[in-house]
């Protein structure tokens, strides 16, 4: 019985996508008692990071994902160290991050399931207009931040173990650099705190271009070297995942409507709201999980086969 | 005259980019974390500062430090402290609290609890011991003879409530880690009071929306206190 009423609802849903957002509002507003999804007035808690939330993204997509399912979203916003370690605890039931490395651990330590590619955008390397560096226009990322390391130029670490701060420290060890000494601080902040230390001390820094866009008419820093959706460097890829926590390790997460999310966010709708999304006049994230061609790699570790025997 | 920019700020509320209900929902969920945890705090404190001012026991000096101590007890570790005990591998666990206003109140709690004690034990203190002393002469109980002396010391209890009540709401360590400042997609509060709120906008380098936040956050804590005193004001003309 309860079978045949979800697949009803399920074809309810379908159709209130399908039709107008009127015809939403109807299934939605007008639906009481044993109209409503079972789900209904069950909350989902997302941890994630500080660069999805401070652009004002989720704010702007979720509604519609809590009018559909009748379900309210909790997002909180810490960090991409601070929202897995959540989720590691059972303290929430989606993660939302953007560090492939810290995710494949988690997956690896069965925490994780069902990993989905969301959307990227990419990490830009500014500094001040003088540029004591000397880094404008270098292809490499590198190449860039070994130069600031030479010269001893100012620069400004999240020093937070989010993804952003994930991404610098690979950089520097790719770059065969030693960062330290008294040019270089770590604010243990923000992404938007640590632009404004840079503004101030005239330093460089590694910033996700999502945020740099939403802060750039308040602050003094101009982009040095380009991610690769201004054709830089592959390197400076800035890459969302989606994942559900595991209800086999955690059984009080909310595993159907995680995965209802993660349905959801991973839809054309979505996707295409994600596109729609701008600041200034600019696009902030670009969506990749429709595709006609899925990568196989993103459901699990980075290099993980089911022929491998590293497990 | 530190009043005048506070004042002159907040004409800048009415334009402000944020969304209908936002601010009101923040300083909602502000005074209902904070006044609940002081009061809960104030019915906890009380009875325990009347009995220890009271009591002569050894160690009673033991008590009074720790109690002084606790008034410094960093809010961060609080906050640690009782996520540790709500998170779902917490022995509070099943109870589901962590981001929730419950487990904000609970930090809140543990934070406002040593000032109101300290103080409301100071001011018992300080209340002459004629005072007790004569109600017990004039055939009161023991229960008649705290309240007597409760009496005498309401200032110093008004103030230590608010003592409770300034430290509860201006803190942000421990509400920003327990509630993790959560508001709907529609910009209504859910655990984001006045202090996290301040501290996202700073974040995201809006200084400009951030004081003005917190503009907000000293006119409701003058608000109280000028509510308080009023109230301890007409309690003497009576």
């Amino acid at each position: 019985m309860s079978i045949h009423r979800r697949r009803f609802l399920a074809a309810l849903g379908a159709g209130a996508v399908a039709g107008t957002a009127g015809c939403a509002r109807l299934v939605g507003g007008g639906g009481s008692g044993d109209d409503r999804p079972a789900v209904a007035g069950e909350t989902l808690t997302l941890t994630t990071t500080t660069s999805t939330y401070d652009t004002g993204l989720l704010d702007e997509i979720h509604t519609d994902f809590e009018e559909m399912y009748g379900v309210t979203v909790d997002a909180v916003a810490q960090g991409t160290g601070a929202a897995l370690e959540s989720a590691r605890n059972g303290d929430s039931d989606v993660v939302m991050v953007h560090a492939r490395g810290l995710e494949d651990e988690f997956l690896r330590n069965g925490y994780g399931l069902n990993r989905r590619d969301l959307m990227f955008n990419d990490f830009v390397i500014v500094g001040p207009e003088s540029d004591p560096a000397g880094i404008e226009g270098t292809s490499s990322a590198t190449e860039a931040l070994a130069a600031i390391a030479d010269s001893e130029a100012s620069f400004v670490s999240r020093g937070d173990n989010s993804g952003t701060h994930t991404k610098e420290l690979n950089l520097w060890e790719a770059a065969g650099a030693e960062p330290g000494g008294d040019w270089y601080q770590e604010t243990g902040t923000g992404m938007g705190e640590a632009l404004n230390v840079a503004t101030q001390q005239g330093a460089y820094t590694l910033a996700d271009r999502g945020t740099f866009i939403s802060q750039r008419s308040e602050i003094d820093l101009t982009v040095l070297v380009q991610g690769p959706i201004e054709d830089g460097p592959e390197i400076l890829a800035n890459p969302y995942g989606i994942m559900a926590v595991n209800p086999g390790v955690h059984d009080s997460a909310n595993y159907d409507l995680a995965m209802a999310y993660i349905g959801w966010i991973t839809s054309p709708g979505a996707q295409e709201a994600i596109a729609g999304f701008q600041t200034n006049g600019e696009q902030l994230f670009f969506p990749e999980a429709v595709s006609e061609d899925p990568d196989f790699q993103q459901y699990v570790p980075q290099g993980w086969s089911s022929d491998s025997s590293d497990e | 005259m530190p009043i005048e920019p506070v004042v002159g700020l907040l004409p800048g509320l009415l334009d402000l980019p944020f969304r209908d209900g936002y601010v009101s929902s923040v300083i909602y969920v502000s005074l209902y974390v904070s006044v609940t945890a002081v009061a809960l705090s104030t019915l906890f404190s009380v009875p325990v500062a009347v009995a220890v001012g009271f009591a002569e026991f050894r160690g009673k000096r033991f008590v009074k430090s720790v109690v002084n101590t606790g008034m410094g007890f960093p809010s961060v570790v609080v906050g640690l402290l009782v996520l540790f005990a709500v998170s779902n591998q917490g022995p509070l666990g099943s109870l589901d609290l962590v981001f929730t206003r419950e487990a904000m109140i609970m930090s809140q709690f543990v934070l406002a609890t040593p000032p109101i004690t300290a103080i409301t034990l100071a001011a018992v203190s300080g209340v002459d011991d004629g005072v007790r002393d004569a109600a017990r002469a004039l055939g009161g109980t023991r229960l008649d003879a705290a309240l007597v002396v409760l009496k005498e010391a309401r200032y110093g209890i008004a103030t230590a409530v608010l003592a409770g009540f300034g430290r509860a709401v201006s803190e942000v360590g421990s509400v920003l880690i327990v509630g993790g400042n959560i508001t709907g997609a529609d910009g209504i509060s859910k655990t984001r009071t006045l202090t996290t709120a301040i501290q996202l906008e700073a974040r995201q380098g809006q200084y400009e929306t951030a004081m003005i936040l917190g503009a907000v956050l000293v006119a409701l804590v003058l608000t109280v206190n000028a509510v308080v005193v009023h109230f301890g004001d007409s309690g003497v003309t009576r």
